[in-house]
């Protein structure tokens, strides 16, 4: 294995947004280690994606909500690449309903994907991280966690956790050259965003200033030059890909 | 156990950048200025060198050279 061979795990990357960065990191020269929890097809059409067009990536499974499930995963990739330049935390789920009619099952599932899931994937990619003096985290939390969003009071709480934890481990591994990053997507056409109707899609896109949807690649640009040694100085912040929904 | 020491105390001096006069049984890893993440960084040098596990719950523990050696001593 070259030394110089970047390589990055993406979580959640089956479908939608990460499926979107693990091809775009591909393209960048990163070797992938594409997860997945339950759409093995789908991860693997990705690899195979990566494949053919010359990179290098192969599909890990794996319940990022699971730290035994999670430190087997990181220690394939460390077994398949040698190491982990990049780690994206991308891997969400939704379970909508009004707070008063949520069941404490959804809460628990999504604030165990959506931010569980983060601390223990962290945790996991950060001790080779240390090792190798270098690393990149990249959460992807979503304006919904800025700016609330009726109906998903679970996911809105978690994502709004994933920024604190986001700048939280930004201070604790500065020191160690590794940078920490959120990436905040809007409403971004995916699987998650197709089960809206089309009622509510279009008035959604009455409150984005740039009027549409975006695409899972407007968001994997963004995470992609995170990754990149261009944005080496950068560090605890949320970036927002959202048509300008959420202005600071 | 000079053995274990002496291999502790080389990971000491070059993990937290201290001379090895400074390293001794009872030094503490604070008095040598290693803050929190330092001390991570050191268990996760020792698990390498010996080959072994160490637990965060014991990890937090070892606050000395001495403990540190024992506690390899005591897990091998």
């Amino acid at each position: 294995m070259g030394v110089d061979l970047r390589t990055a795990l993406v979580t959640g990357a089956s479908r939608g947004i990460g499926r979107a960065i693990a091809l775009q990191l591909a393209a960048d020269g990163f070797a992938v280690a594409v997860n997945y929890a339950g759409s093995e097809a789908k991860a693997n059409e990705v690899v195979e994606e990566i494949i053919s067009a010359g990179g290098k990536a192969f599909a890990i499974q794996g319940d990022v909500s699971r730290s035994d499930q999670v430190d087997e995963m990181v220690q394939k990739v460390l077994a398949e690449f040698g190491r982990i330049d990049v780690l994206v935390n991308n891997a969400g789920i939704t379970r909508d309903n009004l707070l008063m009619r949520l069941k404490e099952e959804d809460w628990d599932a999504v604030l165990d994907t959506n931010l569980k899931g983060l601390f223990l994937c962290s945790k996991s990619a950060i001790k080779p991280m240390i090792k190798q003096r270098s690393g990149r985290i990249i959460n992807i939390t979503s304006v919904v966690g800025q700016m609330g969003n009726a109906g998903q009071g679970n996911y809105a709480a978690a994502k709004a956790g994933v920024i604190g934890l986001t700048k939280t481990l930004a201070k604790e591994l500065g020191s160690r050259n590794i940078t920490v990053n959120a990436v905040a997507p809007g409403y971004i056409q995916t699987d998650m965003t197709d089960k809206l109707s089309d009622e509510v899609r279009e008035s959604l896109a009455k409150t984005i200033p740039l009027g549409r949807l975006g695409q899972p690649e407007d968001v994997a640009k963004v995470v992609a030059f995170l990754a990149s040694e261009s944005a080496k100085y950068i560090t605890g912040q949320t970036i927002n890909v959202d048509g300008g929904m959420v202005m600071a | 156990m000079s053995s274990i020491f002496e291999k502790v105390k080389a990971i000491v001096v070059e993990q937290l950048g201290v001379d090895e006069e400074e390293v001794n049984m009872e030094t503490s890893f604070e008095d040598l200025n290693a803050d929190s993440l330092d001390i991570v960084e050191l268990v996760m040098a020792l698990e390498e060198e010996f080959d072994i596990e160490i637990p965060d719950e014991d990890a937090e523990k070892i606050k000395t050279v001495g403990a540190a050696v024992d506690y390899i001593k005591e897990n091998q």
